[in-house]
C-alpha cells in the first residue's frame, strides 16, 4: 500500500507494539496522513457513510438475533415481541429495518458518483469490481433478511425469487430444493437463509477491507478525474479534513435515517408483511423491497412479445430464463465497465456527450425502479422493456461508442490548477 | 455556493430515489376508493393517543370485535397503557378464563386471567373460526391498523408529506367500520351472504356490519353514533399495532433536535477547518 508514516511516539508501550506489529504507524499512514485529493466534492461522503451504515446494521442485527427465533411458528411473533416486550426492542428493529434502505440509498448514490466521475477506470478497476460483488452480497444479504420477519412478504417475495432458479436447464430443479431445503418455502428455508443472513454481512465486510486496499493503492479519484501529480499541491492529510467533513456527512445522514426510523418507520416496507405468512393465501401484488425494483422490472420485461427476445433469444431459451439471466447479467455487466469504456478521461465534467448519457441513464434506473412497483400490465410492460433496453444498449453500446467518437473538453493541467480556476471571478463552470 | 449546490443534488437524489420508488410499492397495494383522512390525535410528529378514545374503542373492541375477532399479541398488562390502574387491569383479566395446565393429574383446565396472560381467542382454531363465519376466518386485530397502512391510492407518499407516520391503517379501519351500505349499488352484484362495503376492496365483505348506533353504552357517557364508534375502535386498534408510538415520537423529537446542534456544530467546524485550504 502507498503512503508513508513519520509516526513516532514517546510511549514505550506504543514502541514496543510498534516493533513487533506496526498497526500504529499503518493506522497512521491510512487514516491520519493518508493524501487525499483536495477537491473532493460532497458526492464523495458516501463511501465512508455506507462503511457506517454497515456497522449499523451488524450491531443492530446482532442485538436482534438475539431475540429471534427462526421457526415457522415463532418466526413473526417473536419479531413482534421484539416490537413490544425487548427494552427499546422497536427502536433496534427500526433501525436494522430503514438502515437497509439507508444502505442501498447511499451505496446506489456512492455508485453513480463513480459513474460520473470515471472512477472505475484504470488504474481502479479491481477497486469497482469489489465494489460490484459488495453490491451483490448487499442484495444477498437484504433478499434473505426480508424473509425472517415471514410476513406475507416475506414468504411470498421469497417463493417468487427462489422459484426463478427453476428456470435454468437441468439443474434448475435441483438448485431450488437446495435454496429451500425441501419441496417449498417452509422452516429449513428460513433457518438457512437465517444462518446466511448472519453470515454474509461479514463477508461484506472483508470485501470493504479489500475495496479500502484498493482505493488506498492509488487514492481516490476526484471531480476532474486528473491524477494526483504533486502529493503537496495537490493532495490534504485525510485527518483532519476529510474526517470533519465525513462526520458532518453522518450528521446528515442520521438526521434522514432518524426521521425513518422515528416518524416513518415503516415507509419504505410494505404493509402485507404485517400479516403472518399465509402458504393458502397469495397477495394480490407481490412486490419486492424498493432497492430490488429496478431489476424486477428488467426481470419482468422479458415476455414472448419482447422484442429483443422473440427476434433473437426465443430460439435459445425460454422467456422466463431470458428475463433471469437479464436480471443477473444488469448488474454483473458492471463488472465489465472499466473496459467497455473506451475514453481515457475519467470526469463526465469534460465529457459532454457521456454527462447527457450518464443523466439518461439516470433516468432509465428510475424508471425501472417505478415500473417494477406496478402490476405488470398494458402500456407499463412496454415501458420496462424500453427502458430494460436502453439499461443495456447504455452499458454495452452506447458507452464503448460515445468513447470513441466523443472529443473531451481540455483537462486542467493538475488538481490544484483546477481548484484555483475554480475560485477565479465569475468562473463559467 | 458549491457546497449548497452539491448538497442539494444529493438531497434531490436521495428523494428522487426515494419517492418513485416507493411510490410504486404504494401503488402496488391499493384497493377501492380512499377513505376520508380524519385529523387523528396520534397524527404528526407530536402526536399521541387519547386515552379517553382508546377506553372506549377497547370497550367496543370487548363487546363487539372480540366475539369473532382474535388479539393474539396483546396481553391483560399492556391495557395499564390506557390508562387502568392496576388493580383495574386485574379486574378485567379475571373477566375471561384461559386455559392452564397441566395440573398434578395430567389435564388441562380453565383459570381466571391474570395480567400476564394474553386476550384469550374466541375460537380455538382457523377451522372453527371459519365454520362460525360462512367460510371467513375473521383476521387477528395485533397488527391490522399496520396491515393496512395503504388503505388508499399514493396514500404512503402523502404521509410522508404530513410527516406522521402512517395513520392510514386508522383511516381504513374507520372508513371500513362506518363504510356499509344497506344496498349495494344497482350494477353491483353481491354474492350471497356478503355485504357491500364502500372501502373494503372489491366492495363484497364477509363480515356483517358490526356497529349500529348505541350498539355499545360507553362508560364515559358519549354518543355511541357509528361513527364514533368506528373512530373510536380504529384509535383503540391503532395503539394495538404501535403500542410504542408515543414513545417513538417523544424520543424522535430529542434525537432529531440533537442531531440537528450536532451536525450544525460539525458543519461550522468543518468550515473552520477547512477555511485556509484552497
Amino acid at each position: 500500500m502507498s503512503g508513508s508514516s513519520n509516526f513516532q511516539s514517546n510511549s514505550k508501550i506504543v514502541n514496543w507494539i510498534e516493533y513487533r506489529l506496526p498497526v500504529f504507524s499503518f493506522m497512521d499512514a491510512q487514516l491520519n496522513q493518508y493524501p487525499t485529493p483536495k477537491n473532493l466534492n460532497y458526492f464523495w461522503n458516501f463511501g465512508s457513510l455506507a462503511g457506517i451504515v454497515l456497522v449499523i446494521m451488524i450491531v443492530s442485527g446482532i442485538t436482534l438475533a438475539m431475540h429471534y427465533a427462526p421457526t415457522e411458528a415463532e418466526a413473526f411473533t417473536s419479531v413482534e415481541r421484539i416490537m413490544r416486550d425487548v427494552n427499546f426492542g422497536w427502536l433496534i428493529r427500526y433501525i436494522h429495518v430503514n438502515g437497509a434502505s439507508m444502505f442501498f440509498i447511499v451505496v446506489f448514490i456512492h455508485m453513480f458518483r463513480g459513474l460520473y466521475y470515471g472512477s472505475y477506470k484504470a488504474p481502479r478497476e479491481i477497486l469497482w469490481i469489489i465494489g460490484v460483488f459488495i453490491l451483490l452480497a448487499m442484495m444477498a444479504t437484504a433478499f434473505m433478511g426480508y424473509v425472517l420477519p415471514w410476513g406475507q412478504m416475506s414468504f411470498w417475495g421469497a417463493t417468487v425469487i427462489t422459484n426463478l432458479f427453476s428456470a435454468i436447464p437441468l439443474v434448475g430443479e435441483s438448485i431450488v430444493q437446495l435454496l429451500w431445503g425441501g419441496f417449498v418455502v417452509g422452516e429449513p428455508t428460513l433457518k438457512r437463509f437465517f444462518a446466511l443472513h448472519y453470515l454474509l454481512p461479514f463477508v461484506i465486510v472483508g470485501l470493504v477491507f479489500m475495496h479500502l486496499w484498493a482505493l488506498h493503492m492509488h487514492h481516490s479519484n476526484n471531480p476532474t478525474g486528473v491524477d494526483i501529480k504533486d502529493e503537496k499541491q495537490d493532495t490534504i492529510p485525510f485527518h483532519p479534513y476529510y474526517t470533519i467533513k465525513d462526520m458532518y456527512g453522518l450528521g446528515v445522514l442520521l438526521l434522514i435515517f432518524a426521521f425513518f426510523v422515528f416518524f416513518a418507520p415503516n415507509y419504505f416496507g410494505h404493509p402485507d408483511n404485517y400479516i403472518q405468512a399465509n402458504a393458502l393465501v397469495t397477495p394480490a401484488h407481490i412486490v419486492p423491497e424498493w432497492y430490488f425494483l429496478p431489476f424486477y422490472a428488467i426481470l419482468r420485461a422479458f415476455t414472448n412479445d419482447y422484442v429483443i427476445y422473440s427476434w433473437f433469444l426465443q430460439w435459445f431459451m425460454s422467456a422466463k430464463l431470458a428475463g433471469v439471466i437479464a436480471m443477473f447479467a444488469s448488474i454483473l455487466v458492471l463488472l465489465l465497465l472499466p473496459w467497455l469504456d473506451r475514453s481515457r478521461v475519467r470526469s463526465a465534467k469534460y465529457r459532454p456527450v457521456y454527462k447527457l448519457f450518464f443523466w439518461l441513464f439516470v433516468i432509465d434506473c428510475l424508471i425501472l425502479g417505478w415500473v417494477g412497483g406496478q402490476p405488470a400490465e398494458g402500456t407499463l410492460v412496454l415501458i420496462g422493456q424500453i427502458s430494460t433496453t436502453w439499461y443495456f444498449a447504455h452499458l454495452l453500446v452506447f458507452i464503448p461508442i460515445i468513447g470513441i467518437l466523443e472529443r473531451p473538453k481540455p483537462l486542467p493541467d493538475s488538481i490544484a490548477a483546477s481548484v484555483m480556476g475554480s475560485h477565479a471571478p465569475q468562473a463559467a463552470e | 455556493m458549491k457546497t449548497i449546490k452539491t448538497l442539494s443534488a444529493a438531497a434531490l437524489a436521495i428523494g428522487v430515489m426515494g419517492g418513485v420508488m416507493i411510490g410504486g410499492n404504494a401503488q402496488a397495494a391499493v384497493g377501492g376508493p380512499k377513505p376520508p383522512s380524519l385529523d387523528w390525535s396520534f397524527n404528526g410528529i407530536f402526536g399521541t393517543y387519547d386515552r379517553a378514545a382508546l377506553q372506549r374503542g377497547f370497550q367496543v373492541f370487548k363487546t363487539v370485535c372480540a366475539s369473532c375477532h382474535s388479539m393474539n399479541l396483546m396481553a391483560f398488562r399492556n391495557l395499564e397503557a390506557l390508562g387502568y390502574n392496576e388493580d383495574e387491569v386485574k379486574a378485567i383479566a379475571a373477566e375471561y378464563e384461559v386455559q392452564a395446565g397441566p395440573n398434578d393429574d395430567g389435564d388441562m383446565f380453565m383459570r381466571p386471567a391474570t395480567p400476564a396472560d394474553h386476550w384469550p381467542a374466541p375460537f380455538a382454531n382457523d377451522k372453527i373460526a371459519a365454520i362460525s363465519n360462512g367460510g371467513a376466518i375473521p383476521p387477528d386485530l395485533s397488527l391490522i391498523n399496520k396491515a393496512r397502512a395503504s388503505g388508499g391510492d399514493s396514500a404512503i407518499r402523502a404521509s410522508l408529506l404530513q410527516p406522521g407516520g402512517f395513520p392510514l391503517g386508522a383511516d381504513y379501519i374507520h372508513g371500513l367500520l362506518a363504510g356499509y351500505k344497506e344496498e349495494a349499488p344497482a350494477d353491483f352484484s353481491l354474492p350471497a351472504g356478503k355485504y357491500y362495503n364502500e372501502y373494503y376492496p372489491g366492495h363484497a365483505i364477509a363480515m356483517a356490519p358490526p356497529l349500529y348506533p348505541d350498539g355499545v353504552e360507553y362508560a364515559d357517557g358519549t354518543q355511541a353514533s357509528v361513527d364514533q364508534q368506528a373512530h373510536d375502535v380504529a384509535v383503540f386498534l391503532n395503539w394495538v399495532s404501535e403500542p410504542e408510538l408515543e414513545q417513538r415520537k417523544n424520543l424522535g423529537i430529542k434525537v432529531m433536535l440533537f442531531l440537528l446542534v450536532l451536525t450544525a456544530m460539525l458543519y461550522a467546524l468543518k468550515r473552520k477547518i477547512w477555511a485556509n485550504v484552497h
